[in-house]
Protein backbone atom coordinates (compact mmCIF):
# COMPACT_ATOMS: atom_id res chain seq x y z
CA UNK A 1 0.00 0.00 0.00
CA UNK A 2 0.98 3.60 -0.65
CA UNK A 3 3.19 4.68 2.65
CA UNK A 4 1.95 8.35 2.54
CA UNK A 5 -2.13 7.06 2.24
CA UNK A 6 -1.05 4.76 5.01
CA UNK A 7 0.65 7.15 7.32
CA UNK A 8 -2.36 10.07 6.65
CA UNK A 9 -5.04 7.34 7.21
CA UNK A 10 -3.40 6.46 10.90
CA UNK A 11 -2.92 10.26 11.35
CA UNK A 12 -4.40 12.77 9.43
CA UNK A 13 -3.15 15.81 11.70
CA UNK A 14 0.74 14.73 10.57
CA UNK A 15 2.44 18.15 9.31
CA UNK A 16 3.63 17.98 5.26
CA UNK A 17 7.01 18.48 7.35
CA UNK A 18 6.98 15.47 9.69
CA UNK A 19 5.69 13.25 6.34
CA UNK A 20 8.49 14.22 4.46
CA UNK A 21 11.41 13.14 6.75
CA UNK A 22 9.37 9.80 7.64
CA UNK A 23 9.48 9.26 3.95
CA UNK A 24 12.75 10.71 2.85
CA UNK A 25 11.27 12.78 0.41
CA UNK A 26 11.09 16.33 -0.17
CA UNK A 27 8.63 18.21 1.01
CA UNK A 28 6.91 19.63 -1.95
CA UNK A 29 6.97 16.21 -3.22
CA UNK A 30 4.98 15.29 -0.73
CA UNK A 31 2.58 18.38 -0.80
CA UNK A 32 2.38 17.63 -4.57
CA UNK A 33 0.84 13.97 -3.90
CA UNK A 34 -1.27 15.22 -1.45
CA UNK A 35 -2.54 17.36 -3.66
CA UNK A 36 -3.30 14.77 -6.19
CA UNK A 37 -4.64 12.45 -4.17
CA UNK A 38 -7.50 15.61 -2.88
CA UNK A 39 -8.44 16.07 -7.01
CA UNK A 40 -7.98 12.92 -8.08
CA UNK A 41 -10.77 11.98 -5.00
CA UNK A 42 -8.52 9.12 -3.75
CA UNK A 43 -8.71 11.46 -0.39
CA UNK A 44 -11.99 12.39 0.36
CA UNK A 45 -11.77 14.39 4.17
CA UNK A 46 -9.90 14.30 6.97
CA UNK A 47 -11.73 13.49 10.52
CA UNK A 48 -10.46 13.12 13.92
CA UNK A 49 -11.59 9.49 15.71
CA UNK A 50 -13.82 10.72 18.22
CA UNK A 51 -14.69 8.60 20.75
CA UNK A 52 -18.46 9.28 21.03
CA UNK A 53 -18.57 7.09 24.17
CA UNK A 54 -17.30 9.64 26.37
CA UNK A 55 -18.80 12.61 24.95
CA UNK A 56 -22.12 13.41 27.04
CA UNK A 57 -25.49 13.40 24.76
CA UNK A 58 -24.05 12.30 21.45
CA UNK A 59 -26.96 10.36 20.48
CA UNK A 60 -27.12 6.75 19.73
CA UNK A 61 -25.94 4.76 16.72
CA UNK A 62 -27.31 2.15 14.58
CA UNK A 63 -25.76 -0.55 11.91
CA UNK A 64 -28.71 -1.49 9.57
CA UNK A 65 -28.86 -4.18 7.35
CA UNK A 66 -31.06 -3.61 4.38
CA UNK A 67 -32.26 -5.98 1.79
CA UNK A 68 -33.00 -4.52 -1.23
CA UNK A 69 -34.60 -5.59 -5.04
CA UNK A 70 -32.22 -4.91 -7.20
CA UNK A 71 -32.88 -2.79 -10.70
CA UNK A 72 -32.49 -3.63 -14.09
CA UNK A 73 -29.13 -2.44 -15.09
CA UNK A 74 -28.75 -0.08 -12.00
CA UNK A 75 -28.10 -2.90 -9.47
CA UNK A 76 -28.25 -1.52 -6.10
CA UNK A 77 -26.55 2.02 -6.90
CA UNK A 78 -29.73 3.96 -7.70
CA UNK A 79 -30.98 3.23 -4.11
CA UNK A 80 -27.76 3.44 -2.13
CA UNK A 81 -27.24 7.03 -4.06
CA UNK A 82 -30.18 7.68 -2.36
CA UNK A 83 -29.89 6.73 0.77
CA UNK A 84 -26.60 8.58 0.97
CA UNK A 85 -28.59 11.55 0.87
CA UNK A 86 -29.96 11.18 4.15
CA UNK A 87 -27.97 13.43 6.90
CA UNK A 88 -28.75 11.01 9.22
CA UNK A 89 -26.38 8.26 7.60
CA UNK A 90 -22.78 8.04 8.61
CA UNK A 91 -21.69 5.37 5.74
CA UNK A 92 -23.50 2.72 3.17
CA UNK A 93 -22.02 -0.39 2.30
CA UNK A 94 -23.05 -3.06 -0.22
CA UNK A 95 -22.33 -6.28 1.32
CA UNK A 96 -21.73 -10.23 -0.23
CA UNK A 97 -23.63 -12.41 2.11
CA UNK A 98 -27.63 -12.61 3.42
CA UNK A 99 -28.56 -9.29 2.87
CA UNK A 100 -27.41 -6.18 0.47
CA UNK A 101 -26.78 -2.54 2.04
CA UNK A 102 -25.39 -2.34 5.43
CA UNK A 103 -26.05 1.65 6.76
CA UNK A 104 -24.86 2.79 10.00
CA UNK A 105 -27.12 5.93 11.31
CA UNK A 106 -26.83 7.72 13.67
CA UNK A 107 -29.53 9.86 15.84
CA UNK A 108 -30.25 11.80 19.36
CA UNK A 109 -32.28 8.85 20.61
CA UNK A 110 -33.39 5.46 19.99
CA UNK A 111 -36.88 6.47 18.98
CA UNK A 112 -35.86 8.91 16.55
CA UNK A 113 -33.60 6.21 14.70
CA UNK A 114 -36.61 3.82 15.08
CA UNK A 115 -38.95 6.49 13.78
CA UNK A 116 -36.06 7.42 10.48
CA UNK A 117 -35.80 3.47 10.07
CA UNK A 118 -40.11 2.71 9.71
CA UNK A 119 -40.83 6.26 7.85
CA UNK A 120 -38.01 7.02 5.70
CA UNK A 121 -35.91 3.94 4.76
CA UNK A 122 -38.34 0.91 5.23
CA UNK A 123 -40.77 3.37 3.15
CA UNK A 124 -38.55 3.69 0.01
CA UNK A 125 -39.44 1.95 -3.21
CA UNK A 126 -37.40 -1.56 -3.64
CA UNK A 127 -36.43 -1.59 0.12
CA UNK A 128 -37.65 -5.32 0.75
CA UNK A 129 -36.88 -5.57 4.32
CA UNK A 130 -34.99 -3.64 7.29
CA UNK A 131 -32.70 -5.42 10.73
CA UNK A 132 -32.10 -2.59 12.94
CA UNK A 133 -28.59 -3.60 15.75
CA UNK A 134 -28.08 -0.14 18.11
CA UNK A 135 -24.15 -0.40 19.13
CA UNK A 136 -23.68 -0.98 22.89
CA UNK A 137 -20.52 0.32 22.73
CA UNK A 138 -17.45 0.85 20.78
CA UNK A 139 -14.13 -0.79 21.44
CA UNK A 140 -11.88 0.49 18.36
CA UNK A 141 -12.85 2.96 15.24
CA UNK A 142 -11.17 3.25 12.29
CA UNK A 143 -7.99 0.88 13.23
CA UNK A 144 -7.54 2.80 16.94
CA UNK A 145 -8.27 1.48 19.98
CA UNK A 146 -10.76 2.73 22.14
CA UNK A 147 -10.09 0.71 25.00
CA UNK A 148 -7.60 2.46 27.43
CA UNK A 149 -3.63 2.39 26.21
CA UNK A 150 -2.00 -0.54 27.67
CA UNK A 151 0.99 0.44 29.81
CA UNK A 152 4.37 0.14 28.10
CA UNK A 153 5.40 -3.24 29.67
CA UNK A 154 8.94 -2.34 29.23
CA UNK A 155 11.28 -2.38 32.24
CA UNK A 156 14.55 -0.77 32.17
CA UNK A 157 17.01 -3.11 32.18
CA UNK A 158 20.98 -2.58 33.33
CA UNK B 1 30.47 -8.03 59.26
CA UNK B 2 32.75 -6.50 56.90
CA UNK B 3 31.46 -8.06 53.96
CA UNK B 4 33.51 -6.31 51.44
CA UNK B 5 36.23 -8.64 52.57
CA UNK B 6 34.16 -11.11 51.90
CA UNK B 7 33.67 -10.17 48.22
CA UNK B 8 36.21 -10.55 45.48
CA UNK B 9 38.13 -7.55 44.46
CA UNK B 10 36.71 -7.61 40.70
CA UNK B 11 33.31 -7.61 41.99
CA UNK B 12 34.18 -4.67 44.06
CA UNK B 13 35.44 -2.67 41.34
CA UNK B 14 33.21 -3.50 38.86
CA UNK B 15 31.26 0.24 38.60
CA UNK B 16 27.42 -0.11 38.64
CA UNK B 17 25.60 0.92 35.47
CA UNK B 18 25.28 4.29 34.39
CA UNK B 19 22.07 3.45 33.42
CA UNK B 20 20.79 2.16 35.81
CA UNK B 21 21.21 4.72 37.86
CA UNK B 22 19.56 6.93 36.03
CA UNK B 23 16.57 4.95 36.18
CA UNK B 24 16.08 4.88 39.44
CA UNK B 25 15.33 8.00 39.42
CA UNK B 26 12.88 7.90 36.50
CA UNK B 27 11.23 5.19 38.04
CA UNK B 28 10.49 7.53 40.97
CA UNK B 29 8.53 9.72 38.49
CA UNK B 30 4.95 9.67 37.21
CA UNK B 31 4.18 10.13 33.59
CA UNK B 32 7.16 9.71 31.98
CA UNK B 33 7.83 10.07 28.36
CA UNK B 34 10.80 7.34 27.98
CA UNK B 35 12.96 7.01 24.86
CA UNK B 36 14.81 5.23 26.77
CA UNK B 37 14.71 1.78 26.67
CA UNK B 38 16.58 -0.80 24.11
CA UNK B 39 14.73 -3.27 23.12
CA UNK B 40 11.56 -3.68 20.53
CA UNK B 41 8.42 -2.15 21.80
CA UNK B 42 6.96 -5.05 19.08
CA UNK B 43 5.53 -8.51 20.55
CA UNK B 44 6.64 -11.17 19.31
CA UNK B 45 5.25 -12.80 16.11
CA UNK B 46 1.74 -14.46 17.32
CA UNK B 47 3.27 -17.57 15.25
CA UNK B 48 6.47 -17.47 17.32
CA UNK B 49 4.52 -17.21 20.49
CA UNK B 50 1.84 -20.13 19.36
CA UNK B 51 5.03 -22.21 18.65
CA UNK B 52 5.98 -21.48 22.08
CA UNK B 53 2.97 -22.54 23.19
CA UNK B 54 2.54 -25.50 21.10
CA UNK B 55 5.65 -26.77 23.03
CA UNK B 56 4.09 -26.66 26.42
CA UNK B 57 1.04 -27.93 25.78
CA UNK B 58 2.59 -30.96 24.79
CA UNK B 59 4.79 -31.07 27.71
CA UNK B 60 8.15 -30.52 26.60
CA UNK B 61 9.44 -28.84 29.43
CA UNK B 62 12.99 -30.69 30.12
CA UNK B 63 16.49 -29.43 29.63
CA UNK B 64 17.47 -29.79 25.49
CA UNK B 65 21.15 -30.52 24.48
CA UNK B 66 23.40 -28.55 26.58
CA UNK B 67 24.68 -26.90 23.10
CA UNK B 68 21.00 -26.44 21.90
CA UNK B 69 18.09 -28.44 19.77
CA UNK B 70 20.19 -29.45 16.91
CA UNK B 71 17.30 -28.47 15.05
CA UNK B 72 17.93 -25.16 15.78
CA UNK B 73 21.56 -25.20 15.38
CA UNK B 74 20.66 -26.47 12.01
CA UNK B 75 18.35 -23.35 11.85
CA UNK B 76 20.69 -21.10 13.06
CA UNK B 77 23.55 -21.85 10.77
CA UNK B 78 21.32 -22.37 7.78
CA UNK B 79 19.95 -18.30 8.89
CA UNK B 80 23.93 -17.09 8.76
CA UNK B 81 24.72 -18.57 5.38
CA UNK B 82 21.52 -17.63 3.71
CA UNK B 83 21.79 -14.01 5.33
CA UNK B 84 25.70 -13.13 5.64
CA UNK B 85 27.53 -16.21 3.50
CA UNK B 86 29.07 -17.91 6.36
CA UNK B 87 29.15 -21.72 6.36
CA UNK B 88 29.47 -22.86 10.49
CA UNK B 89 28.70 -26.59 10.96
CA UNK B 90 25.79 -26.97 13.37
CA UNK B 91 26.75 -29.78 15.28
CA UNK B 92 30.41 -28.57 16.07
CA UNK B 93 30.62 -24.58 16.09
CA UNK B 94 26.88 -23.59 17.42
CA UNK B 95 26.20 -23.07 20.66
CA UNK B 96 22.67 -22.03 22.43
CA UNK B 97 23.01 -19.37 24.91
CA UNK B 98 20.48 -17.07 27.40
CA UNK B 99 20.29 -14.38 25.18
CA UNK B 100 23.44 -13.17 23.35
CA UNK B 101 24.80 -11.60 27.04
CA UNK B 102 25.36 -15.11 28.04
CA UNK B 103 27.52 -15.69 25.14
CA UNK B 104 29.83 -12.60 25.51
CA UNK B 105 30.45 -13.74 28.85
CA UNK B 106 31.31 -17.10 28.48
CA UNK B 107 33.46 -16.22 25.39
CA UNK B 108 35.32 -13.55 27.39
CA UNK B 109 35.45 -15.91 29.73
CA UNK B 110 37.00 -18.61 27.62
CA UNK B 111 39.26 -16.46 25.88
CA UNK B 112 40.83 -13.84 28.63
CA UNK B 113 42.41 -13.66 31.57
CA UNK B 114 44.72 -12.67 33.94
CA UNK B 115 47.40 -10.33 32.56
CA UNK B 116 45.40 -10.68 29.00
CA UNK B 117 43.94 -7.27 27.58
CA UNK B 118 41.31 -6.70 26.09
CA UNK B 119 40.46 -4.14 23.62
CA UNK B 120 36.76 -2.55 23.89
CA UNK B 121 35.68 0.36 21.22
CA UNK B 122 33.34 2.61 23.19
CA UNK B 123 30.72 4.43 23.26
CA UNK B 124 29.08 0.49 23.12
CA UNK B 125 26.79 -1.32 25.37
CA UNK B 126 27.59 -1.53 28.98
CA UNK B 127 28.62 -5.12 29.71
CA UNK B 128 32.14 -5.87 27.88
CA UNK B 129 34.13 -3.93 30.38
CA UNK B 130 32.76 -5.34 33.30
CA UNK B 131 32.71 -8.51 32.09
CA UNK B 132 36.27 -8.57 31.08
CA UNK B 133 37.14 -7.46 34.83
CA UNK B 134 35.09 -10.46 36.22
CA UNK B 135 37.57 -12.85 33.49
CA UNK B 136 40.49 -11.05 35.06
CA UNK B 137 41.85 -9.75 32.28
CA UNK B 138 42.04 -5.82 31.53
CA UNK B 139 39.64 -4.14 29.57
CA UNK B 140 41.62 -1.16 27.28
CA UNK B 141 38.89 1.18 25.60
CA UNK B 142 39.33 2.77 22.26
CA UNK B 143 37.26 5.75 21.93
CA UNK B 144 35.55 5.92 18.08
CA UNK B 145 34.07 9.42 17.16
CA UNK B 146 30.94 10.84 15.79
CA UNK B 147 33.11 12.40 12.88
CA UNK B 148 34.59 8.77 12.24
CA UNK B 149 30.19 7.90 12.12
CA UNK B 150 31.40 5.86 15.72
CA UNK B 151 33.08 3.32 13.20
CA UNK B 152 36.73 1.46 14.39
CA UNK B 153 39.52 3.11 12.65
CA UNK B 154 42.49 0.99 11.85
CA UNK B 155 44.82 3.18 12.90
CA UNK B 156 43.03 3.89 16.47
CA UNK B 157 42.85 -0.37 16.75
CA UNK B 158 46.80 0.04 16.08
CA UNK B 159 47.88 2.68 18.95
CA UNK B 160 46.16 0.10 21.49
CA UNK B 161 47.64 -3.25 20.91
CA UNK B 162 50.54 -4.55 23.35
CA UNK B 163 51.65 -8.18 23.97
CA UNK B 164 49.21 -8.55 26.19
CA UNK B 165 46.52 -8.04 23.89
CA UNK B 166 44.25 -10.98 22.96
CA UNK B 167 40.51 -9.83 21.74
CA UNK B 168 39.17 -7.22 20.11
CA UNK B 169 35.00 -6.91 20.94
CA UNK B 170 33.93 -5.82 17.50
CA UNK B 171 30.08 -4.17 18.66
CA UNK B 172 28.93 -3.78 15.57
CA UNK B 173 25.84 -2.51 14.23
CA UNK B 174 26.27 -0.10 17.61
CA UNK B 175 24.10 0.43 20.69
CA UNK B 176 24.13 3.66 21.39
CA UNK B 177 25.66 5.38 18.42
CA UNK B 178 23.54 3.45 15.79
CA UNK B 179 27.17 2.90 14.12
CA UNK B 180 28.04 0.31 11.30
CA UNK B 181 31.11 -1.03 9.67
CA UNK B 182 30.71 -2.02 6.17
CA UNK B 183 33.13 -4.15 4.40
CA UNK B 184 36.01 -1.94 3.55
CA UNK B 185 35.98 -0.67 6.92
CA UNK B 186 36.19 -4.54 8.19
CA UNK B 187 39.10 -5.27 5.64
CA UNK B 188 41.12 -2.79 7.33
CA UNK B 189 40.56 -4.05 10.70
CA UNK B 190 40.73 -7.86 9.84
CA UNK B 191 44.61 -6.89 8.42
CA UNK B 192 45.44 -5.74 12.12
CA UNK B 193 43.99 -8.53 13.88
CA UNK B 194 45.89 -10.84 11.79
CA UNK B 195 49.08 -9.31 12.03
CA UNK B 196 48.86 -9.23 16.03
CA UNK B 197 47.11 -12.74 16.14
CA UNK B 198 44.31 -11.54 18.10
CA UNK B 199 40.89 -13.07 18.60
CA UNK B 200 37.64 -10.96 17.81
CA UNK B 201 34.21 -10.92 19.50
CA UNK B 202 31.99 -10.04 17.10
CA UNK B 203 28.94 -9.19 18.63
CA UNK B 204 26.06 -8.75 16.18
CA UNK B 205 23.07 -8.77 18.43
CA UNK B 206 21.45 -5.52 16.21
CA UNK B 207 22.90 -7.13 12.66
CA UNK B 208 19.20 -7.79 11.58
CA UNK B 209 18.43 -4.02 11.45
CA UNK B 210 20.30 -1.93 9.02
CA UNK B 211 18.85 0.79 6.96
CA UNK B 212 19.71 2.61 3.75
CA UNK B 213 20.20 -0.54 1.98
CA UNK B 214 23.60 -1.21 3.69
CA UNK B 215 23.12 -5.10 4.65
CA UNK B 216 25.33 -6.09 7.92
CA UNK B 217 28.25 -7.52 7.23
CA UNK B 218 29.75 -10.02 9.52
CA UNK B 219 33.92 -9.98 9.84
CA UNK B 220 34.10 -13.49 10.55
CA UNK B 221 33.45 -13.17 6.45
CA UNK B 222 36.05 -11.11 5.85
CA UNK B 223 39.21 -13.14 4.45
CA UNK B 224 40.95 -16.05 6.90
CA UNK B 225 38.63 -14.06 9.84
CA UNK B 226 36.43 -17.41 10.38
CA UNK B 227 38.98 -19.09 12.31
CA UNK B 228 39.79 -16.02 14.31
CA UNK B 229 36.12 -14.95 15.24
CA UNK B 230 33.20 -15.46 17.58
CA UNK B 231 30.05 -14.27 16.12
CA UNK B 232 27.43 -13.33 19.61
CA UNK B 233 24.04 -12.94 17.85
CA UNK B 234 20.49 -13.81 19.31
CA UNK B 235 16.79 -13.14 18.70
CA UNK B 236 15.98 -10.33 21.26
CA UNK B 237 16.61 -7.53 18.89
CA UNK B 238 15.69 -9.27 15.10
CA UNK B 239 12.60 -10.82 16.32
CA UNK B 240 11.44 -8.96 19.22
CA UNK B 241 12.52 -11.84 21.50
CA UNK B 242 13.82 -9.94 24.23
CA UNK B 243 12.23 -11.84 27.14
CA UNK B 244 12.86 -15.14 26.12
CA UNK B 245 16.45 -15.05 26.68
CA UNK B 246 17.78 -16.67 23.83
CA UNK B 247 21.18 -16.22 22.25
CA UNK B 248 24.03 -18.08 20.66
CA UNK B 249 27.47 -18.28 19.20
CA UNK B 250 29.08 -19.39 16.40
CA UNK B 251 33.02 -19.89 16.70
CA UNK B 252 35.66 -22.20 15.36
CA UNK B 253 34.77 -25.94 16.74
CA UNK B 254 37.74 -25.94 19.30
CA UNK B 255 36.82 -22.20 20.59
CA UNK B 256 32.95 -23.54 20.31
CA UNK B 257 33.71 -26.75 22.32
CA UNK B 258 35.22 -24.48 25.21
CA UNK B 259 31.99 -22.25 25.23
CA UNK B 260 29.93 -25.41 25.41
CA UNK B 261 31.61 -26.69 28.53
CA UNK B 262 31.81 -23.38 30.46
CA UNK B 263 27.91 -23.16 28.89
CA UNK B 264 27.02 -26.49 30.64
CA UNK B 265 28.20 -25.67 33.95
CA UNK B 266 26.89 -22.50 34.45
CA UNK B 267 23.87 -22.74 32.55
CA UNK B 268 23.09 -26.47 31.67
CA UNK B 269 20.67 -25.49 28.84
CA UNK B 270 19.21 -22.54 27.31
CA UNK B 271 15.40 -22.21 27.90
CA UNK B 272 13.01 -24.55 26.30
CA UNK B 273 10.30 -23.19 25.51
CA UNK B 274 12.47 -20.43 23.94
CA UNK B 275 13.80 -22.89 21.93
CA UNK B 276 10.81 -23.93 20.12
CA UNK B 277 10.17 -20.52 19.55
CA UNK B 278 13.29 -19.72 17.72
CA UNK B 279 12.89 -22.77 15.64
CA UNK B 280 9.71 -21.48 13.92
CA UNK B 281 11.17 -17.46 14.17
CA UNK B 282 14.14 -18.67 11.55
CA UNK B 283 11.86 -21.21 9.55
CA UNK B 284 8.86 -18.54 9.05
CA UNK B 285 10.24 -14.83 10.39
CA UNK B 286 12.05 -13.57 7.87
CA UNK B 287 8.80 -10.99 6.43
CA UNK B 288 8.59 -10.27 10.38
CA UNK B 289 11.97 -8.58 10.47
CA UNK B 290 11.22 -6.96 7.48
CA UNK B 291 7.91 -5.41 8.59
CA UNK B 292 9.59 -4.12 11.72
CA UNK B 293 12.80 -3.08 10.14
CA UNK B 294 10.51 -0.79 7.62
CA UNK B 295 8.73 0.30 10.58
CA UNK B 296 12.18 1.58 12.73
CA UNK B 297 13.55 2.82 9.39
CA UNK B 298 10.70 5.28 9.52
CA UNK B 299 10.88 6.23 12.77
CA UNK B 300 15.08 6.71 12.70
CA UNK B 301 13.96 9.37 9.63
CA UNK B 302 11.72 11.10 11.57
CA UNK B 303 13.32 11.24 15.06
CA UNK B 304 17.30 12.64 12.83
CA UNK B 305 15.03 15.19 11.03
CA UNK B 306 13.72 15.82 13.77
CA UNK B 307 16.52 16.17 16.22
CA UNK B 308 18.20 18.33 13.41
CA UNK B 309 16.14 20.27 12.66
CA UNK B 310 15.74 21.72 16.67
CA UNK B 311 19.54 22.18 16.30
CA UNK B 312 20.62 19.04 18.04
CA UNK B 313 23.61 17.59 15.93
CA UNK B 314 23.32 13.89 15.27
CA UNK B 315 24.95 11.64 13.52
CA UNK B 316 22.53 9.59 10.94
CA UNK B 317 22.10 6.44 12.79
CA UNK B 318 22.94 2.93 10.10
CA UNK B 319 22.12 0.18 12.70
CA UNK B 320 20.06 -0.96 15.65
CA UNK B 321 17.08 1.54 16.81
CA UNK B 322 19.08 4.38 18.66
CA UNK B 323 20.11 8.01 17.68
CA UNK B 324 22.90 9.87 19.61
CA UNK B 325 22.65 13.09 19.19
CA UNK B 326 25.51 15.76 20.17
CA UNK B 327 24.77 17.94 23.16
CA UNK B 328 27.30 20.02 23.44
CA UNK B 329 26.15 23.10 21.97
CA UNK B 330 24.08 23.24 24.92
CA UNK B 331 27.03 23.84 27.39
CA UNK B 332 25.83 20.85 29.67
CA UNK B 333 27.45 17.29 30.12
CA UNK B 334 25.32 14.81 28.96
CA UNK B 335 23.98 13.71 32.91
CA UNK B 336 22.78 17.18 33.27
CA UNK B 337 21.00 17.84 29.78
CA UNK B 338 18.99 14.60 30.74
CA UNK B 339 18.24 15.49 34.23
CA UNK B 340 17.36 18.49 33.79
CA UNK B 341 15.13 17.30 30.74
CA UNK B 342 13.39 14.77 32.78
CA UNK B 343 12.69 17.74 35.89
CA UNK B 344 11.53 19.88 32.82
CA UNK B 345 9.71 17.90 30.68
CA UNK B 346 9.50 14.23 32.02
CA UNK B 347 11.08 13.12 28.64
CA UNK B 348 13.72 10.15 29.81
CA UNK B 349 16.90 9.86 27.57
CA UNK B 350 20.00 7.94 29.00
CA UNK B 351 23.14 10.17 29.16
CA UNK B 352 26.09 9.23 26.37
CA UNK B 353 28.40 8.85 29.22
CA UNK B 354 26.51 5.46 30.34
CA UNK B 355 28.57 4.12 27.48
CA UNK B 356 31.69 5.05 28.70
CA UNK B 357 33.77 8.46 28.57
CA UNK B 358 33.68 8.83 24.88
CA UNK B 359 29.93 9.25 25.29
CA UNK B 360 30.59 12.18 27.18
CA UNK B 361 28.62 15.19 25.10
CA UNK B 362 25.56 12.62 23.76
CA UNK B 363 22.88 11.07 24.25
CA UNK B 364 20.78 7.74 23.64
CA UNK B 365 17.62 8.26 22.07
CA UNK B 366 15.91 5.34 20.77
CA UNK B 367 13.39 5.20 18.83
CA UNK B 368 11.73 1.60 19.28
CA UNK B 369 8.96 3.48 20.45
CA UNK B 370 4.92 4.35 18.40
CA UNK B 371 5.64 7.32 15.98
CA UNK B 372 2.99 9.26 18.06
CA UNK B 373 4.98 8.90 21.18
CA UNK B 374 8.20 9.96 19.50
CA UNK B 375 6.64 13.28 17.73
CA UNK B 376 5.02 14.21 21.17
CA UNK B 377 8.64 13.59 22.64
CA UNK B 378 10.55 15.55 19.94
CA UNK B 379 7.77 18.54 20.91
CA UNK B 380 8.90 18.77 24.29
CA UNK B 381 12.39 17.93 23.26
CA UNK B 382 12.33 21.07 21.61
CA UNK B 383 10.94 23.01 23.77
CA UNK B 384 13.41 22.34 26.49
CA UNK B 385 16.39 23.42 24.01
CA UNK B 386 13.63 26.55 23.60
CA UNK B 387 14.18 27.17 27.51
CA UNK B 388 17.75 26.53 27.70
CA UNK B 389 18.06 29.12 24.56
CA UNK B 390 16.05 31.78 26.37
CA UNK B 391 17.42 31.08 29.68
CA UNK B 392 21.38 31.58 27.99
CA UNK B 393 20.09 34.89 26.30
CA UNK B 394 18.46 36.31 29.30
Amino acid sequence: MDKLLRLLSENSAFTTAQLAMMLDEPEDYIKAQIAEYESSGVIRGYQAVVNWDEVPDSGVMAMIELKVAPQLQKGFDDIAEKILDYKEVESVYLMAGSYDLLLTVKGRTIQEISSFVAKRLAAMNGILSTATHFMLKRYKENGVSLVDVKKDGREMVI
Amino acid sequence: MNYSEKLTPSILSVKPSGIRRFFDIVNEMDHVISLSVGEPDFQTPWHVRQAGISSLEQGKTWYTPNRGFRELCQEITKFYQRKYNLTYSPTEECVVTVGGSEAIDVAIRCMASRGDEVLIPQPSFVCYEPLTVMAGATPVIIETRAEDAFRLKPEQLEEKITERTKLLILPYPNNPTGGIMERADLEAIAAVVKKHDLMVLSDEIYSELTYEGKQHVSIASIDGMHERTVVINGFSKSYAMTGWRLGYALAPKEIAEMLVKLHQFCIMSAPTTAQYAAIEALRNGDSDIEEMRNEYDMRRRFVVGSLNKMGLTCFKPEGAFYCFPCIKSTGLSSEEFCTRLLQSKHVALVPGSAFGESGEGYVRLSYSYSIKHLTRAMELIRDFLKELQDESNG
